[in-house]
């Protein structure tokens, strides 16, 4: 019987082992033919010309990292503030009826998110802008950022109240009204916590593939904020359809697949890293 | 005058009191005022994102849903559009997913709070569940592809989402159910043994049922994550819009391919074009979405009162 749980345990490691062993094994053909710098830094992503196609990936990962801080610099402040009006300054009513709220916005798929971006944003964005179509990265920007703020607001949240009330009431007997004991007391001893939160907002971010490939375009740009763009994960998503088993196209895709993987590891490695911290 | 200056002095403090500000300079009376307001704004923001979300995709989705759209095939023929076809396959692949990973998870979870001794083996074990519950749905979309489309044979299939979905859920239910098997009392447990009984009986009798509403917690957040899934059930699992061969003769149980709800919607959105029936398939997915959510709030509540 022991043996039997046990291999259901060992199940979670093999899964892990099977992802990375098929992500590298079949990430790395295409990479060894096209050669390591120029799949990661060319610049032209041109899969689809027959006589000379082009197989640089350096758009994407930019993309993603700017699509990424964009939405982290939107999602954080508003997530952080709703958080701390959620921990410290909301009527206990009001908390509770404003909390299942941020659960439900969680809860909803992200085509949704996509689909409203679609009809809402896209139009705002071509009018305001005077664009031809309004399939931009910063549509793709404000798409995630909405989508990272639930998680930013219930991690931090968890955070700030775990803040002992003790450090609370000495600043507050000390003179300090109650936002300067918020901001500047309950806020940095919940630092690693909210750390975590803005890792894991990167995660989900950088890891979102179905919503933004409705908003953002899908041309293979370098990124700017009103340029239609592509993203590592889109990249993979939008030509996953239609490439052909075996072809080079196909095999690239893995390879994106894989610097994809390699970055959530990173930043998977850093939030565990934080979370120790703070356990500590 | 007596009276009045006896009056102010009494009632000054109790007016600083109440304001709190009279002993602040003007930048600390900003700074307080300041940063409540933005506090405010922040959660007004967020609450109203969510209601204008939910408001606009109710008023442009209600008006197209019918019964006919709900309790019917596509049909070419007769020109019109239905998503029964995706409820099902939505259904399906909630069945078939919880199905594999809920023995794995749970037998997991045992695993590490009942019978791990290795400190080491239960540290690896739990990295590697954070690391799945890291990795994108692209990425398993991309290895289940791999894995069971390719090397298995399954082709786009529901049963190969479900597996892959399976990958991506495991890590919830462990979690879930580890939680709520840690809230089970040491002492059910020596009782049990002190009478003598093996332990796996034990387990089987006395420490799954004492833990059963967390298993159901994990189990609708599963089902939560795998109706709002739609890269893996996409590339995957396929899109195709006519009734699935599963329901047709369940011997085709290997082979059938079709899309959910989601997949339905993104087919809807952006291969067609067709924006009135994705906001009604918005409207069923943000009911599901909404009942998933009040039935894990409900199971969580039963935990906490253990």
């Amino acid at each position: 019987m022991q043996l039997l749980f046990f291999l259901c345990g060992f199940v979670a490691v093999a899964f892990v082992l099977v992802i990375t062993g098929y992500l590298v094994l079949s990430g790395l053909p295409a990479i060894r033919q096209v050669g390591l710098f120029r799949f990661l830094l060319g610049t032209t992503w041109d899969s689809a010309n027959q006589t000379n196609p082009q197989y640089g990936i350096l758009p994407f990962i930019l993309t993603s990292i700017y699509g990424t801080a964009g939405a982290i610099l939107i999602g954080v402040p508003v997530g952080f503030m709703t958080a701390m009006f959620l921990a410290k300054a909301a009527p206990p009513r009001l908390a509770a009826l404003v909390r299942p709220a941020v659960d439900l916005l969680a809860g909803i798929p992200s085509v949704v998110y996509g689909m409203v971006g679609m009809v809402v944003l896209l139009p705002a964005i071509r009018n305001l802008f005077h664009l031809p179509a309004g399939d931009t990265l910063l549509a793709a920007i404000l798409v995630l950022a909405v989508m990272i703020l639930p998680s930013i607001i219930s991690v931090s949240e968890t955070a700030l109240r775990a803040v002992p009330r003790e450090y609370e009431e000495a600043s507050l007997a000390l003179g300090a009204t109650e936002m300067e004991t918020y901001f500047r007391v309950t806020a940095p001893a919940a630092k690693s916590g909210i750390t975590a939160a803005v890792v894991l907002g990167v995660g989900r971010a950088i890891g979102e593939a179905m919503a933004i490939m409705m908003v953002a375009g899908n041309a293979a740009n370098l990124p700017g904020l009103l340029k239609s763009v592509k993203f590592l994960t889109t990249a993979v998503a939008s030509e996953m359809s239609y490439a052909a088993d075996g072809s080079l196209q196909k095999m690239a895709l893995f390879s994106i697949g894989l610097v994809l993987f390699l970055f959530i590891m990173m930043i998977n490695v850093l939030l565990n890293w934080v979370l120790k911290r703070e356990k500590e | 005058m007596e009276g009045t200056t006896v009056l102010t002095a009494q009632t000054a403090p109790a007016a600083e009191r109440r304001t709190g500000a009279s002993a602040l300079s003007r930048g600390r009376r900003l700074y307080d005022t300041g940063l409540r307001s933005l506090l405010w704004l922040s959660a007004g923001l967020t609450c109203a994102l969510l209601l204008a979300l939910i408001g606009y995709i109710l008023w442009r989705g209600v008006p197209q849903l019918s019964w006919e759209f709900l309790s019917t095939a596509e049909s070419v023929r007769r020109g019109t559009l239905g998503i029964l076809p995706a409820l099902a396959n939505t259904l399906y692949v909630v069945v078939v997913t919880l199905a594999i990973a809920l023995p794995l998870g749970v037998g997991a979870a045992v695993y590490l709070t009942e019978y791990a001794e290795h400190h080491r083996l239960v540290e690896g074990i739990e990295f590697a569940s954070e690391t799945l519950s890291g990795i994108p749905s692209i990425l398993y979309a991309l290895v289940g592809y791999l894995a069971f489309c390719k090397t298995l044979g399954l082709g786009y299939s529901l049963l190969a989402a479900s597996m892959t979905l399976a990958m991506m859920n495991l890590p919830t239910i462990i979690r879930t159910t580890q939680e709520s098997l840690k809230t089970v009392p040491q002492s059910y447990r020596e009782g049990a043994l002190g009478l003598g009984s093996g332990k796996w009986h034990m387990i089987r009798t006395v420490v799954l049922p004492g833990s059963i509403d967390g298993i159901v917690t994990g189990c609708i957040l599963a089902v939560g994550r795998i109706v709002g899934e739609s890269a893996v059930l996409l590339y995957v699992g396929g899109m195709g819009g006519s009734m699935n061969h599963f329901f047709a003769s369940p011997d085709k149980f290997i082979h059938s391919s079709g899309a959910t709800l989601t997949v339905q919607l993104y087919v809807f959105a952006k291969e067609r074009a067709m924006m009135d029936p994705a906001f009604a398939v918005a409207v069923v997915l943000l009911v599901l979405t909404f009942g998933i959510n009040l039935a894990a709030k409900a199971a969580g509540k039963r935990l906490r009162q253990k």
